[in-house]
This record gives structure tokens, C-alpha cells and sequence, in this order.
């Protein structure tokens, strides 16, 4: 199991903000399972296909090619405006 | 210090606190306050929504605070940041660096606040006029 986690514009357009997911053996990076994802619906096609997201893997922001693992927690968010 | 809180903050008596952390090592002691407009991009905000993600907010902000100490040689650094439903006027950030010497505590508060902009999962949405609306980073302007 992985935990899945959506944050503000992204959480609002999924209407969720957080999940487990059991993940297929053949999903072994950030972009795959992002583009499975994907495969759920065209709200889930369009709102995880903005290229401007940032992915973060266990709390530190990571690049699409980046593994992940089971226990993992996988967060998808907008670019952040704090401050 | 690394504070993520819902509550005010003064900033008095942070850097009262500050300066007694120090106990006489420090020669310089900078702060910025960052506050809630209530016009932005051409729209007039009655209320702002700040969001974060928990966890990782207070790790991003450790981090930039440790950077800071580093590379400046600060002798403390402080950064609150609010979370929460907020009004124009609020007090939303604060960021402080004391130091041996200002230059330094100059420096280190600059990186510190505009990097906390970049780095930390905080997101916020405005009520405006026509509906809420989520502030997109190219809508930022420095405060």
C-alpha cells in the first residue's frame, strides 16, 4: 500500500486529498503511477496531467523518474505561494 | 525556531526572545513581517485560506532555517509562518536572523523569506468579489 496525498487547487479538482492504493508491480516510479492515475477519468487525466505540478515522495519534492516503494506516501501539489 | 501555527504571533516579544537566545554573542538582529493585503492581481481579498502540508511544511522550513545558520554563521534564526482562515492587515510570516555582524543577518533574512516562498508547501486562496480563487505562483508579487 501507498499513501496518496493531493494539496489545494489539485485537491479541489479531485475531490479528495488523500487515499490508499494498492500498486501494481509494474508501477515502480513517480510517472507511472501518475499516469495510471491518470487512467481513472477525464478529471483525473486533466488534473494530474498539469505539467506545473510537483510531486514529493515521503516529504521531499522528487523528479518523475524517482522510485517508489510500498509504505510510500506520494503528494501531488501546485506550485506553492506562501509567505 | 520553526513554529507552524494557526495562532498570531508577536513580533516583539520573538525578537525579545531572540535576543535573549543570544545572550550578548549577537551584534545584529534582522526581521521581516509579512502581512495580508487586501488587493491582489486587481481583485479586492475580504479573507485569505492558507493550506499546507503538515509534516513536510515544518521539515521544508527547517531546512531553510539550517541553510541559514550555516552559510551566514547566524548564531539563531526564527521562521513562524500561519496556517488558517487570515484578514487583510493579519500577520502571515515572520522571519528573523541574528548574527555577529548585519551583513549577515541581512543576507540570511532575505534568503530565508524568499526562498520559504519557493521551497515550503503552503497554498493560498482568496475570497474575492466574484468567488474564491486559488493564488497561482505567477500572481505572487513581493511583498
Amino acid at each position: 500500500m501507498v499513501q496518496l496525498r493531493y494539496f489545494a487547487s489539485l485537491r479541489e479538482a479531485l475531490g479528495t486529498g488523500e487515499e490508499q492504493v494498492e500498486l501494481p508491480d509494474t508501477i515502480t516510479t513517480v510517472a507511472q503511477l501518475n499516469a495510471w492515475l491518470q487512467t481513472r477519468g477525464a478529471d483525473w487525466q486533466e488534473a494530474l496531467g498539469d505539467p506545473r505540478l510537483h510531486t514529493a515522495v515521503n516529504q521531499s519534492v522528487v523528479k518523475p523518474d524517482a522510485h517508489i516503494h510500498d509504505g510510500d506516501e506520494i503528494a501531488w501539489f501546485p506550485p506553492v505561494t506562501g509567505g | 525556531m520553526i513554529l507552524v501555527q494557526q495562532a498570531d504571533f508577536d513580533p516583539g516579544l520573538e525578537l525579545e526572545q531572540l535576543r535573549k537566545r543570544c545572550a550578548g554573542r549577537a551584534g545584529a538582529v534582522v526581521s521581516f513581517t509579512g502581512l495580508v493585503r487586501d488587493l491582489n492581481d486587481g481583485a479586492a481579498v475580504s479573507q485569505l485560506a492558507l493550506e499546507h502540508y503538515p509534516g513536510m511544511t515544518e521539515k521544508a522550513l527547517e531546512e531553510i532555517a539550517a541553510h541559514a545558520i550555516a552559510h551566514w554563521e547566524l548564531i539563531d534564526a526564527v521562521i513562524i509562518h500561519r496556517v488558517g482562515p487570515l484578514a487583510p492587515n493579519d500577520r502571515i510570516v515572520f522571519v528573523a536572523a541574528a548574527c555577529e555582524h548585519r551583513k549577515n543577518a541581512f543576507r540570511a533574512c532575505e534568503y530565508m523569506i524568499d526562498t520559504l516562498k519557493t521551497d515550503a508547501p503552503f497554498w493560498k486562496q482568496e475570497d474575492t468579489p466574484t468567488g474564491k480563487r486559488w493564488v497561482s505562483d505567477r500572481n505572487i508579487r513581493q511583498t
